[in-house]
């Protein structure tokens, strides 16, 4: 009699790798049809554990099949839920087995899969597929192996190589910067010269990190309401910004004027007032809202869009520098997690 | 059980200063966030050397250790270290570790590596008065405290000049926020000028009772330091000393500080000098 053939890890779906955007949206599960495919996966024969990883960026199933016959037929049951072509999905799909499957998990929760490389976000929405099909009860004692190990390695991936180190989005960067002028952002109050959708990101990023007095003035004062009112923040009539410029501790500059909004006279005047308390001046606008000798002045900390943009890709440049030893890593940590699945196979509790 | 001298406490003190020192350089070259735990223990196991020594120096000279030049950049180093151990985990200030064990192994390596600093201590220094030695002990436990100032004054120009000169990595990435140095910087001067005043007020009725003890050049520097600490504090409550220029005005006052212990060792009214012998 020969030897069953043991059971195939695999994961497979699309990501931003090989998929437009266009056709990601086509493939995103939302919540209904999250619950109502899950349903069809617990009846596909020969699927004994899987779960489902679905971000802007990926659908993914990863999952435990009795042969990779199981998988094409999972293929076809999601091109036909989705009412997708299946050829169409073959050419952009990814797709890998046993060891390389888990080496791909590791890369997709340790960031080094993301579009931005590094980003941290995915690695909790892992964990929340995770959760989902132990919800579910879609998960057994390889896939939990699986997880609960990419878990472990991908925080020791994130320690050991600072791949998730420095931010890479022009936003971020500025809260970076703002944090190392101001620490805690809790009482910093910010003002929101421009209601453009740059100041509103940035804003955004702002109260991500804490920022809780926003202020928003704008030469359309609906404009500045509208925006005030979407971020919980205040308005202020563009024409009294200048005479409460001391109030503030940061100020994110985005107008379309033609000419310097900032000018050094204001900030020396606003200075005169709170020569103890630093200023901090984005400016996202071009032509530029600020002043540039305002560098010069004492306790004043000026950064345009240019030097944002540099910093960001000087944090990337970092990053990508670091994505050869994490790799290296995630290899021996993926070859160490395939080497105990085997090692337990026969098992009574493992298939 | 270890009946090293009170030299060789030092000398290991001295050394574990150092190996923090290194530790935080070589984090910072691989552009590593430091172990603050690690640094932590060298610098408590450092200062625990650094009390055996100096309380067998103190037994020796039966009093505070602060009878020559040595002891005087021993202690100092010593008060620093005490009041990081303090208001390090209070503040959580990223590198202020690293840069209070660069102070501390600067000065007990130039002290211990200058022999004619311990060549001879005074005896009864002190004209055996107990509140003229609190006097010393105190102002030189407000040197310390300025010693830690000059560190986050340091610390406060490189942020200041990392984030205007767009300098953003290596060391300048793991310096603490321009405001809260800003806050540190304020709360040690206060600090450091309160206990002065307190250490010169004690001078000064001690002073006033046998005006001979002291000779002019020592009022005269005691209090310009003094002086100058409280007119910098006064001005930075005014709103007129600030950033930068309170930063560059603590650092300068501190060296100042510094060579002015030596001036005033030299030109100390000792009743008697003796040679010094380690205290086992």
């Amino acid at each position: 009699m020969s030897e069953p053939i043991p059971p195939t890890l695999f994961t497979l779906g699309a990501s931003h790798h090989t998929t437009p955007i266009e056709l990601r949206e086509k493939l995103a599960l939302t919540a209904d049809k999250m619950n109502a495919f899950c349903e069809r996966l617990s009846q596909l024969t020969g699927l004994r554990e899987y779960a489902v990883l679905n971000t802007c960026n990926r659908v993914e199933f990863y999952g435990l099949a009795d042969s990779t016959a199981t998988v094409d037929n999972l293929q076809r049951e999601f091109c036909a839920f989705q009412g997708f072509s299946e050829a169409e999905f073959h050419a952009i799909r990814q797709h890998a087995l046993n060891r390389d499957a888990i080496q791909h998990l590791l890369e997709v929760s340790s960031g080094l899969d993301s579009q931005m490389l590094g980003e941290t976000e995915i690695l909790g929405q892992v964990k929340e597929a995770y959760a989902a099909a132990q919800t579910r009860h879609s998960t057994g004692p390889v896939l939990n192996r699986v997880f609960q190990k990419n878990f472990q390695y991908a925080k020791h991936v994130r320690t050991h190589t600072a791949i998730t180190e420095g931010q890479i989005s022009v936003a971020n960067v500025a809260v970076d910067l703002a944090t190392k002028i101001f620490g805690d952002l809790a009482e910093a109050r910010i003002l929101l010269l421009g209601a453009g959708e740059i100041g509103d990101k940035t804003a955004k990023a702002f109260q991500s990190r804490g920022a809780k007095a926003l202020t928003v003035a704008s030469r359309r004062l609906e404009r500045a309401q509208e925006l005030a009112t979407t971020l919980g923040a205040t308005a202020l009539p563009f024409e009294q910004w200048s005479s409460s410029l001391a109030d503030f501790d940061i100020v994110v500059c985005s107008t379309a004027a033609p000419q310097t909004v900032v000018t050094s006279q204001a900030i020396q005047t606003a200075m005169k007032k709170r020569p103890a308390r630093p200023l901090f001046l984005i400016d996202l606008a071009l032509p530029r809202d600020v002043d540039p000798s305002a560098v010069e002045k004492e306790n004043v900390f000026l950064y345009n869009l240019d030097d944002l943009a540099k910093i960001a890709d000087e944090n990337l440049a970092a990053r990508t520098a670091k994505v050869a030893r994490a790799r290296e890593i995630l290899i021996e940590k993926a070859n160490s997690i395939w080497e105990q699945i085997n090692n337990n196979r026969g098992r009574a509790d493992y298939p | 059980m270890f009946s090293f001298s009170d030299r060789t406490w030092l000398w290991f003190a001295a050394t574990l200063y150092l190996a923090g020192f290194i530790l935080g350089t070589v984090a910072l070259l691989r552009e590593r966030r430091q172990s603050r735990v690690w640094m932590y223990i060298l610098i408590v196991a450092g200062f625990t050397l650094q009390t055996v020594g100096l309380v067998l120096r103190g037994r020796a000279v039966h009093g505070c250790p602060i009878t020559n030049i040595f002891e005087l950049f021993q202690f100092t180093a010593w008060s620093a270290t005490s009041l990081y151990l303090v208001i390090g985990p209070t503040f959580r200030l990223s590198l202020l570790g690293y840069f209070n064990t660069c102070l501390s192994a600067t000065l007990t390596l130039v002290s211990l590596l200058i022999p004619a600093w311990d060549i001879a201590r005074m005896t009864k220094g002190f004209s055996g008065s107990p509140w003229i030695e609190f006097h010393a002990a105190l102002a030189l436990f407000s040197y310390g405290v300025f010693g830690l100032l000059a560190l986050t004054s340091i610390m406060y120009l490189l942020q200041v000049f990392s984030l205007q000169r767009h300098h953003l990595r290596g060391v300048f990435s793991f310096l603490p926020s321009v405001v809260d140095l800003d806050h540190i910087n304020f709360r040690l001067l206060t600090a450091g000028a309160v206990l002065m005043s307190a250490a010169v007020a004690v001078g000064y009725v001690h002073w006033m009772e046998d005006r001979d003890s002291v000779a002019a050049i020592k009022i005269l520097i005691t209090g310009s330091i003094w002086l100058a600490y409280a007119v910098a504090l006064v001005l930075r409550l005014r709103g007129i000393l600030l950033t930068k220029r309170l930063a560059w005005t603590c650092i300068v006052l501190f060296v100042a500080a510094l060579f002015s212990l030596g001036i005033i060792e030299s030109n100390r009214k000792t009743p008697s000098l003796v040679p010094v012998t380690s205290q086992p």
